[in-house]
């Protein structure tokens, strides 16, 4: 496959996913606000609870409209962009996803509309249930996707068959119940439920320092305090699942994300920060803390982790391997009753994901000579530094956000917050971080997981559509340009309903309508 | 579990259930989009337009997600081949798509006139642009689409997509536009009154004799194209692979299954009657009863299209035995049994909620809900 054809794919993926995942977080936490605002509604019967299910219902939904645009988008490209992916892994990878579309896209998107629309038309607790549903919606609709997305970094219940040329599916429940899926699942929800508390805390933090409407703000601000505060402890303590489970499942992402060139006695020590020599695989120095990876890592004292160069070694022979797997394939393709080539392509088989590496550098696998296996075995483990920092940058985050929740929490049931204005300030700032940390995490699982679509059965490069290089030129100019479009409209429009806060929602009873200062918005 | 042949044949059932569901669901917010410009001719009639399908456009949508989740997971390799091949076709169906939600939810948030006027025009393109490429993609899959597979199985289209619009295609284009315009307009007619109605009504009328002319066209052109027929090989039990076959071209192949089972003509019988039921119905105000007569009409439509066909699903026009069926571009019989017994258990869920939904929003769309509802209308 041409180089930059892969590139460009790959590319316009990452740009197209991380894009969908600016809206997705907050859809997964407001979601969940909004049906703990609206119960506060029904059982206290307080307008000051509905008018907040209202207005930051206003700010959900146009945010979700980007979150359907973008998501559909992906849905898609793995068909036009990613064909043999498709036909290689549809068996398996289709299923979830369609599974999604029937459990929660259809449940999300119907109850969306009479969440809006259905206020009049329906009591208080149908409407209430209304909510919920639409919550489940979502974050069922996160489970699916990440169940897909899991088999991708650990890909069980499924076996290669060469008839069919692709991975089928032989246990549906082991790929439902893939602890790499359970893992990330916990942990990316909890992700969007401190995006959806920040997103709340902040922009009730700006009332609060502006001194407007502060009856609303202040309740907004101590439910966004609570459940915050909870999400951001879930997120570190799942972080940590994930972090288990990819040292069971996937070492080479672990121990690139860790600068761990050599095998260390265990429990191996945990980073901090490194100087990082790439090209002479080593680092320069670094600050560590000893014993902590090991023990977060196999949960045990005596388990040890391997480092990079061990596990270029143990690839080297899977390379190997692989290679006598794909050339068994190739007679077998032709003669699917060979009985050698069946005999030899069951000791490989397990290798031939490895044997598919070298496709990169040579195309007819008789060429593959020992340098081309080095190279293949050495391209198994992603680069190191992006890894290594962007991990330290969303951990980082992960245990401010606890720290500002756990202070906007302690000033809420002290009700002293309102006149913090350091508290305020800080919330209001922290604002833009939790897409920060989610667009790292994202960068981590899914650049860590190179050079493989599918962990060790499908490389990247050979997963591509044969498109034209001009055709991906085109569609990724499309992409960057209808994109930026919509989201300097969508913030436009954020900016706009944020700073004007609840008057918009034309009761009479907030400030710029008292003020009478508001023309239509 | 039922054995592999049967499945396969079902997936076939299922994938039209769906496509069907798309056209009619989706369908409908796409008819009233396209006509949005046109019925509507001030901001509040074009409000009361868009209100109509304000509460349900979205979970519709959903229909066209669901069904290419599906072809996904049932024919992996129609979804990696026709997607890929019709690369530029589905890129401007999803740019056009990008209009609508934002189309629907941030048009009515800003009171500047311009800013509305272009998110109407979005509106219109992201009703009007997907049907019209679904219905030439259509008519290019019953003349074979210039793909190949090599030995692995990795696809190569070697066609354009100015190739792609050719006379039948097109043709096939009028089709489709002209059947979804009118069944949005049949909706329209429902949920509206007054001068809005009336123009819907008329719309009916025009459209309703395009789209039944159209198809009468396509079909009496369709028996002069070469059709595609399994000569050897495509074992209907086996093990997919769409290598092993032999397919010749005839002309007139896609009359073969009528002739074989004239019962069938029952089909493209059933579009016309229900397109004429549904002209009639709009006509004599019965509304309710006109939109049902348009789903089966739209239902006829495709149905005709996919008995012809069968059991291909996306003929090679440059390697015949490239051609994808139904038997030989599915997934394994497990996960064809999965994917049937999830849709068994949530499609009769999704359509008992659905109902629900439309039931509470049911009643006519008026200019006075909108001057009430400022703010919260769309
Ligand atoms: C962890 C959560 C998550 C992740 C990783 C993804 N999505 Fe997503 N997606 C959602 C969570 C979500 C959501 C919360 O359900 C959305 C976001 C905002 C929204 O409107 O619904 C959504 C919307 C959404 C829609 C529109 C649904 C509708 O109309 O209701 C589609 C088709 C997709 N997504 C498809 C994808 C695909 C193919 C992805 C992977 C490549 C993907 N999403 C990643
Ligand atoms: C929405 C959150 C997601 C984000 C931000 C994200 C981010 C990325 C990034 C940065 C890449 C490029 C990696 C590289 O090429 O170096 C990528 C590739 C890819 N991702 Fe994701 N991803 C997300 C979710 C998913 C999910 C849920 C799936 C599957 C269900 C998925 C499937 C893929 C595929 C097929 C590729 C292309 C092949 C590859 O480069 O390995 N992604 N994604
Ligand atoms: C101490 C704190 C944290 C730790 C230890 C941690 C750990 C991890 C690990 C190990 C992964 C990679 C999983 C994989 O590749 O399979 C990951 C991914 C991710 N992280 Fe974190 N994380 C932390 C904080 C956060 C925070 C604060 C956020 C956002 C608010 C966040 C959002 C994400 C997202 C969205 C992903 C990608 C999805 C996934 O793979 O689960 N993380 N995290």
């Amino acid at each position: 496959m041409n180089e930059t054809l892969v590139d460009l794919s790959r590319l316009q993926f990452a740009a197209t996913a991380m894009y969908h995942f600016l809206f997705v977080p907050l859809t997964l936490g407001l979601t969940w606000m909004l049906v703990i605002m609206e119960s506060l509604y029904v059982m206290t019967g307080k307008q000051v609870y509905q008018d907040m299910v209202k207005f930051w219902g206003k700010l959900f939904g146009i945010n979700f409209a980007l979150g359907v645009t973008t998501g559909i988008t992906l849905e898609f490209q793995f068909g036009t962009n990613w064909a043999y992916y498709s036909h290689y892994v549809g068996d398996v990878f289709g299923a979830p996803l369609a599974i999604e579309g029937l459990m929660a896209f259809f449940l999300e998107s119907t109850f969306i509309g009479l969440f809006f629309f259905g206020w009049n038309r329906l009591s208080r607790t149908q409407h209430l249930l209304v909510t919920l549903l639409m919550a489940v919606g979502t974050n069922l609709s996160a489970l699916w996707i990440l169940v897909a997305n899991g088999w991708m970094q650990n890909p069980v219940g499924s076996e290669f068959s060469f008839q069919t040329m692709r991975m089928e599916m032989t246990n549906f429940w082991d790929v439902i119940f893939n602890p790499v899926a359970q893992a990330k699942f916990v942990h990316t929800v909890s992700a969007g439920y401190v995006t959806g508390a920040m997103f709340v805390l902040s922009i009730s933090a700006y009332y609060l320092l502006k001194q407007r409407d502060l009856e609303f703000a202040k309740r907004s601000f101590r439910v966004a305090a609570a459940f915050g505060f909870a999400s951001a402890c879930s997120v570190v303590v799942l972080g940590d699942e994930s972090g288990y489970t990819m040292a069971e499942k996937q070492q080479s992402k672990l121990a690139a994300l860790e600068a761990m060139w050599e095998t260390e006695p265990a429990p191996a020590g945990l980073k901090l920060i490194a100087g990082i020599d790439e090209a002479n695989q080593r680092n320069t120095w670094e600050l560590e803390i000893p014993w902590v990876l090991g023990i977060i890592g196999t949960r045990s004292f005596d388990t040890t982790l391997p480092g990079i160069k061990e596990i270029i070694a143990r690839n080297r022979e899977r390379v190997e391997s692989g290679v006598e797997a794909v050339k068994a394939l190739d007679v077998l393709r032709r003669d699917a009753s060979d009985p050698q080539a069946l005999a030899r392509f069951e000791t490989h088989k397990e290798n031939l994901g490895f044997g598919l590496l070298t496709r990169k550098y040579v195309a007819d696998i008789s060429q593959v000579t020992p340098e081309i296996m080095d190279k293949a075995a050495a391209s198994t483990v992603p680069p190191v530094k992006p890894l290594f920092w962007t991990f330290r940058i969303m951990v980082l985050l992960g245990f401010s956000f606890i720290a500002l929740f756990g202070a906007a929490l302690w000033y809420s049931i002290k009700d002293s917050f309102a006149d913090k204005r350091w508290l305020l300030r800080w919330a209001l700032w922290f604002l833009p971080l939790p897409w920060v940390a989610s667009e790292m995490g994202w960068f981590v699982a899914e650049y860590g997981r190179q050079p493989w679509t599918i962990a060790e059965v499908l490389p990247t490069h050979l997963s591509v559509s044969t498109l034209s290089v001009q055709s991906l030129y085109g569609s990724l100019a499309g992409f960057v340009g209808f994109y930026t479009l919509l989201l300097i409209v969508e913030l436009y429009l954020m900016f706009r309903f944020g700073r004007l806060g609840p008057s918009t929602l034309g009761t009479g009873r907030y400030h710029w309508e008292r003020q009478g200062a508001m023309q239509s918005a | 579990m039922l054995d592999y042949e049967t499945m396969k044949v079902i997936w076939w059932l299922l994938v039209g259930v769906l496509l069907v569901g798309f056209a009619v669901m989706d369908g409908h917010d796409m008819g009233v989009g396209t006509l949005l410009p046109f019925v509507g001719r001030d901001d509040t009639e074009r409000r009361v337009i868009i209100n109509t399908v304000g509460p349900h456009w979205d979970g519709n949508q959903v229909w066209f997600i669901t069904g290419g989740g599906a072809i996904f997971a049932a024919w992996p390799l129609v979804y990696a081949t026709a997607f890929s091949g019709f690369y530029w076709a589905m890129l401007a169906v999803l740019w056009a798509l990008f209009f609508r939600p934002v189309g629907f939810d941030y048009r009515s948030k800003i009171a500047n006139p311009l800013w509305r006027k272009t998110w109407d025009w979005g509106l219109f393109v992201g009703g009007a642009v997907p049907p019209l490429i679904f219905g030439v993609a259509f008519g290019n899959l019953l003349q074979g689409v210039p793909f190949r597979f090599d030995a692995n199985l990795v696809s190569y289209y070697e066609g354009s997509f100015w190739g792609l619009l050719n006379p039948f295609a097109l043709l096939a284009g009028v089709v489709s536009s002209a059947m979804i315009t009118f069944h949005g307009a049949v909706y329209l007619a429902h949920r509206t009154e007054g001068e809005i109605q009336q123009r819907a009504v008329r719309a009916t009328v025009i459209f309703g004799v395009i789209t039944l002319a159209a198809f009468a066209a396509a079909g009496v052109w369709v028996q002069a194209i070469p059709g595609y027929v399994i000569a050897a090989g495509a074992d209907p039990a086996g093990l997919p692979n769409p290598l092993a076959k032999e397919v010749v071209r005839e002309a007139g192949a896609w009359m073969a299954n009528y002739r074989q089972q004239p019962l069938l003509w029952a089909v493209p019988a059933l579009a016309f009657l229900g397109g004429l039921a549904a002209i009639w119905a709009v006509r004599a105000g019965r509304t309710f009863f006109a939109f049902w007569a348009s789903g089966v009409m739209i239902a006829g439509i495709i149905g005709t299209a996919g008995v012809a066909m069968f059991p291909f699903v996306m003929p090679s026009s440059i390697d015949l035995r490239s051609s994808l069926t139904v038997w030989d571009s599915v997934s394994s019989h497990l996960t064809l049994a999965v994917m049937f017994w999830a849709t068994v258990i949530f499609m009769p869920l999704i359509i008992v909620y659905t109902s629900w939904a439309y039931k509470v929003m049911a009643g006519k769309v008026t200019k006075a809900y909108i001057l009430e509802n400022e703010k919260q209308a769309y």
